[in-house]
């Protein structure tokens, strides 16, 4: 009894200084927004690149209200629905404020929703999952799992994060995309099939990488979130009821019957709503865009400066990238031959890294979000927020990762030393491309440390838990 | 009797063919349309002690039907040229050096319609459809480039030239502008363009044309008019029209100009033989006319006139034709053959005049050579446009910058004569922008004396064609309606600055790229020079009294661009590529371990410890009794379902085989 009241006023103690963090995160961003001149974030490189940029939608806006395509010049390349919503505030500024406030507010309000549903996502990451433990029998792990809450870091990782709170007050455009991307997360994780495929026809049109994340939202959707490898579940039952655990055919039979409750089959019915759902909606996207768009150029025209544009890499402004370097310098007949095999590279490990993650959606999305904004044609900071704020989910099963500590440093080396080479490239004229290139190949190799290391974390943690579940009964 | 008739035949032909030539002869001369050739040389001291030349040749080719495919005197090239193009008119023109429109004039024919931006500047309007525009214009530039050996081949890339609407005529869309603001220009580019003319450089005014004295100038520029009405709709018997024009600014030696009265220096003295070290030597015979022009502007003529009045107390009649040419402040060495005298109907105040000489009389042994003779020091000030265009950068560093254009009043043209209606200044702006200088158009910026103005109600109408990478330049044409008092007004334009494909770097990347000129014409002003006297015959004349805006060129920018590392190509590739397989193998080699194998490994290499032969003996015997033990009951199960799913696998790949097979027959 008195643990128990002990427990719960830790809790309160906990959700309040945690409210507490995202109430000072709000006022911090909205003291930076106050600042004169925007702090010259929004023409920094590693924040707004062309697809991104708000002085780019501005302008975009600009032509279509002049009665002129939004792409008629090679300025704007978003979506026109973001036009819609975002070009207005651009333009009647409220008297006497700086002239982005609105923006602004409209990212930092962008922001916090993304941290609440990410806390609300982690929540119910957290607590299937330590369920699935307890069911396999590792109560200790279990209430391990549950020291920390891992819904909160995520939310606070979110918005506490350098690159989000930049991202945000330096006005691009990806705090509206990552929060698509989380309501679609969001939507899966809860079984709210309409809400999961707004989030994903939405984040695809706003930024067509997030298509890969079909695979993970139906896993999530069919199997539900997160949980360890299903055969542990399988092994375990037939543990329980004293039969060979190796010659399993014979003891699958008669557990199916009565296994609804474990994550161990595959639901088709939520998964059959959401398709329906996703093509409801992309039929309205499609719609909406048509309308506004009719007037002048059309959707080809729309399709092809905006996905055409990502997908051919025309802009070779830097960016913190791998791409933009490499296709300023490479021969023009090779062209074509490195655009496919760079976008093919992302492509090329979804299926296995769907087949050894398909047991855990969640982080098989972390993944595949991580992968893209590595290896996108315009990569922002924005980005890397995003899968930044993701990683707070998995703080149990990454306890055990390798380099954290290494890849720490990385990221705020690189974070420091990339702005200092921009300026000695660009502004002072005392270094070259290549400094400012090799900033951006270091940042591509954290990256990939990033994801490899988390990957092999993970399948460490579910060796760790098969073993621990064969061995103690 | 058959020789005869054979011979009768003859004559009958040779009759016919008689007959059909005195037709022709008569038709000929019905049309009154013989090809003219004129050539006239302007004449005119600036007060900067500099000396304007401009010569004026101009040929008419009369309606090609007439003459069919024969010239006389018509350069047989550019009669092609316009017959295969069908050029409705066009304008090229090759500068080096600006134009100072302060001290050489704003306000007058000259400084409207041949002060050309440095480099080369060529528009052109095509009577095609509009669909066959662009080709004409690829085909033109490529025409052109042969015939003046320069490099406006390069006009041809859609990046290059653009389509104004309203800037130079309305043209429904058939007008083409392009300019190469960093061609340089040389003698290599006038002897194609003296190759036009029917005495070449051999005789005539064109035999002034010494090289060395003429690319010695401060500033000159070669143009090339053509205009052509095929058609004759407008009743217009004028067929084509060649108009060729050169205009220099030299400074004549100043060697004979001696300090006056300590103060200031007394402008220099000059003739045409000291200035282009040759003499007229007789016309062109094939000319119709030839004459020499000298010009004084109004400026001047008001200065000497207040001199007048000075020194004799008595000056209120106007200077005769004698008197004038040896007056107080110079000395002509020719006595001038014919006087002209501008009317200007505004103000009653003194009005510029011309001097004509006609070189007919002239001849090998006594040449022509005018010479002006300065006895005073003179200061006087040419008659500068309504306003005074300018425009610069802003910003520094090589991602961002800003255009601005500004507009300054000129203290001379305080009171707007030519308004009609309501006090507004009517300001015509055309802008070109190379792709990669990427203007955002909504931070346009009005400034009017140095207050920011909204937009709307400066600007009174703006069209805008916003640049596409790599394929079109972005295009600026508006219209500005300035309040009369305004001193000064600017605009200002954000851009990026982009970043170029390592081929795309001209060879010398560091130097920059040139934005071409801002074209700014003033549409209520006009140039017209109102002259007492009918002056039908001379072609530059009449030139003058055509009634055109006053226009006025701004500066070219000089943009630098950020380079990437040039030596770097195979470099960044297997950097970048080193990369990429960073990535996919380690990330695939996670993927791949297995934890079974691990265990296996494990237990393989604690095996290993106890001796290989035995370990291998225990392993044989284990598997010799495991087959024993379970092969029988394991065989009956296993086999039948083995032998299904094979054979079901041999008839998929039999069966794709087939539809493969089946599918490339």
């Amino acid at each position: 009894m008195e643990s128990k009241k002990a427990e719960k006023r830790s809790e309160i103690k906990q959700t309040s200084s945690f409210w507490v963090w995202v109430i000072a995160s709000v006022i911090f961003r909205l003291i930076l927004i106050y600042f004169p001149q925007n702090l010259n974030l929004s023409s920094r490189p590693e924040v707004s690149t062309p697809l991104t940029s708000l002085r780019r939608l501005a302008e975009g806006y600009w032509l279509k209200q002049s009665s002129m395509s939004p792409y008629s010049g090679s300025m704007y390349h978003g979506s026109p629905l973001l036009l819609s919503l975002l070009g207005p505030l651009t333009v009647n500024g409220i008297e006497g404020q700086p002239n982005h406030l609105q923006c602004g507010l409209l990212f930092v309000l962008a922001d916090v929703v993304s941290a609440m549903l990410l806390r609300a996502t982690g929540q119910s990451l957290q607590m299937s999952y330590s369920r699935s433990l307890k069911l396999l029998g590792l109560v200790q792990l279990s209430k391990n799992s549950e020291m920390l809450s891992s819904g909160d870091i995520a939310a606070l990782v979110y918005l506490w994060n350098p690159f989000t709170i930049v991202a945000s007050v330096g006005l691009s455009t990806s705090p509206i995309e990552n929060l698509m991307i989380i309501l679609s997360l969001y939507g899966a994780s809860k079984r709210l099939s309409s809400l999961a495929a707004f989030g994903w026809v939405m984040a695809t049109h706003l930024s067509l990488y997030p298509v890969v994340l079909i695979i993970p939202l139906i896993f999530l959707l069919g199997y539900g979130p997160d949980g360890p490898p299903r055969k542990l579940f399988l092994q375990r039952r037939c543990i329980k009821d004293g039969t060979n655990p190796i010659s399993d055919n014979f003891c699958q039979q008669d557990e199916l019957l009565n296994q609804s409750n474990l994550p161990v089959t595959f639901s088709w019915k939520p998964v059959i709503h959401f398709l329906f759902w996703v093509s409801v909606w992309s039929v309205y996207v499609m719609v909406l865009c048509g309308m506004s768009v009719k007037q002048n150029g059309g959707m080809w025209e729309m399709f092809k400066s905006t996905y055409g544009f990502i997908l051919t890499v025309e802009d070779l402004s830097p960016n913190m990238g791998v791409l933009w370097y490499f296709f300023a310098e490479v021969f023009d007949f090779f062209r074509n031959f490195f655009l496919i095999v760079f976008h093919v590279n992302i492509l090329f490990m979804i299926l296995p890294l769907a087949v050894r993650l398909n047991h855990r959606p969640c982080f098989l999305a972390f993944v595949y979000i991580a992968i893209s904004s590595m290896l996108k044609s315009y990569p922002s900071v924005g980005d890397s927020a995003l899968y930044l704020g993701l990683l707070g989910w998995f703080v149990f099963e990454l306890a055990d990762m390798q380099f954290s500590f290494f890849l720490f440093c990385g990221y705020v080396g690189v974070s420091i030393l990339s702005p200092v080479m921009h300026n000695l490239w660009i502004w002072r004229g005392t270094g070259n491309a290549n400094f400012y290139y090799a900033t951006a190949m270091a940042f591509a190799c954290f990256q990939i440390i990033l994801v490899v290391e988390s990957v092999s974390a993970v399948l460490n943690h579910d060796r760790m838990l098969r073993k621990l579940s064969v061995t103690d009964p | 009797m058959a020789l005869f008739l054979r011979s009768n035949h003859l004559t009958a032909i040779l009759l016919v063919l008689l007959l059909c030539q005195l037709l022709y002869a008569s038709g000929s001369v019905l049309v009154k349309g013989e090809e003219e050739f004129s050539e006239e040389l302007l004449l005119k001291p600036l007060p900067d002690r500099k000396v304007l030349a401009h010569f004026h040749f101009e040929t008419r080719a009369p309606p090609s039907n007439s003459h069919g495919r024969h010239h006389h005197l018509f350069p047989k090239a550019i009669a092609q040229l316009v017959k295969k193009l069908r050029v409705k008119e066009m304008e090229l023109s090759f500068t080096q050096g600006r134009w100072r429109y302060e001290q050489w004039g704003g306000y007058d024919t000259i400084s409207s319609n041949n002060a050309k931006p440095p480099g080369v500047e060529l528009w052109a309007v095509f009577d095609v459809p509009q669909s066959l525009v662009d080709a004409s214009w690829r085909n033109l530039t490529h025409t052109l480039s042969g015939l003046f050996c320069a490099s406006i081949n390069f006009l041809e890339s859609s990046t290059a030239y653009s389509d104004p609407e309203w800037t130079f005529q309305p043209s429904l869309g058939k007008l083409r502008y392009g300019t190469l603001p960093r061609e340089a220009v040389c003698t290599e580019n006038l002897t194609p363009w003296l190759k036009l003319l029917p005495c070449r450089d051999k005789a005539g005014l064109s035999a002034l044309m010494d090289r060395p004295s003429i690319y010695r100038g401060f500033y000159h520029s070669q143009r090339l008019r053509l205009t052509s009405s095929e058609s004759g709709l407008n009743g217009v018997d004028s067929g084509i029209i060649l108009e060729q024009t050169l205009t220099v600014v030299l400074q004549p030696n100043s060697r004979t100009g001696k300090i006056y009265s300590g103060k200031t220096n007394i402008q220099p003295s000059w003739s045409i033989s000291s200035i282009f070290g040759r003499k007229v030597s007789g016309k062109c015979v094939l000319s119709k006319t030839s004459n020499v022009y000298f010009h004084i502007e109004k400026g001047l003529i008001s200065e000497l006139e207040n001199l007048q009045k000075k020194n004799t107390n008595s000056g209120a009649d106007k200077f005769a034709l004698e008197g004038f040419s040896s007056n107080l402040a110079f000395e002509l060495s020719v006595t001038p053959d014919k006087m002209f005298e501008e009317v200007d109907n505004l103000d009653n105040k003194s009005a510029s005049v011309l001097y004509e000489f006609s070189i007919e009389k002239y001849s090998d042994s006594q040449p022509f050579d005018l010479g002006l003779t300065w006895k005073i020091p003179v200061v006087w000030s040419t008659r500068q446009g309504p306003l005074h265009a300018s425009r610069f950068l802003m910003g520094s560093g090589n991602q961002r910058g800003a255009i601005a254009i500004s507009l300054e009043s000129t203290e001379l043209n305080e009171d707007l004569p030519n308004i009609d209606g309501g006090c507004e200044l009517r300001v015509d702006i055309f802008q070109v922008v190379p792709w990669y200088i990427k203007v955002y158009f909504h931070t346009l910026r009005v400034f009017l004396d140095q207050k920011p103005r909204a937009v709307a109600d400066v600007i009174e109408k703006i069209r805008v064609s916003p640049s596409k990478d790599k394929v079109s330049p972005g295009v600026m044409e508006m219209i500005l309606k300035l309040p009369c008092g305004t001193k000064s007004a600017a605009l200002t334009l954000e851009f990026d600055k982009g970043f170029l494909h390592i081929d795309e770097y001209p060879p010398d990347a560091n130097q920059g790229y040139d934005i071409p000129s801002a074209v700014i014409s003033f549409p209520n002003f006009d140039t017209r020079m109102h002259l007492s006297e009918d002056v039908n015959k001379s072609p530059m004349l009449s030139k003058f009294q055509e009634k055109s805006p006053v226009l006025s060129y701004t500066e070219i920018l000089l943009v630098p661009l950020t380079t990437p590392d040039f030596s770097m190509p195979y470099n960044v590739i297997t950097i970048t590529c080193t990369v990429f397989a960073l990535y996919f193998g380690s990330l695939l080699n996670v993927l791949r371990k297995r934890v079974g194998e691990e265990e296996r490994l494990l237990k393989s290499r604690a095996g290993q410890k106890t001796g290989r032969i035995s370990q291998l003996l225990s392993k044989l015997s284990a598997k010799l009794r495991g087959k024993q033990q379970e092969q029988p009951q394991l065989s009956a199960a296993a086999s039948s379902f083995i032998s299904f799913k094979l054979v079901f696998k041999i008839l998929l790949v039999a069966g794709i085989a087939v539809a493969w097979q089946y599918f490339w027959e």
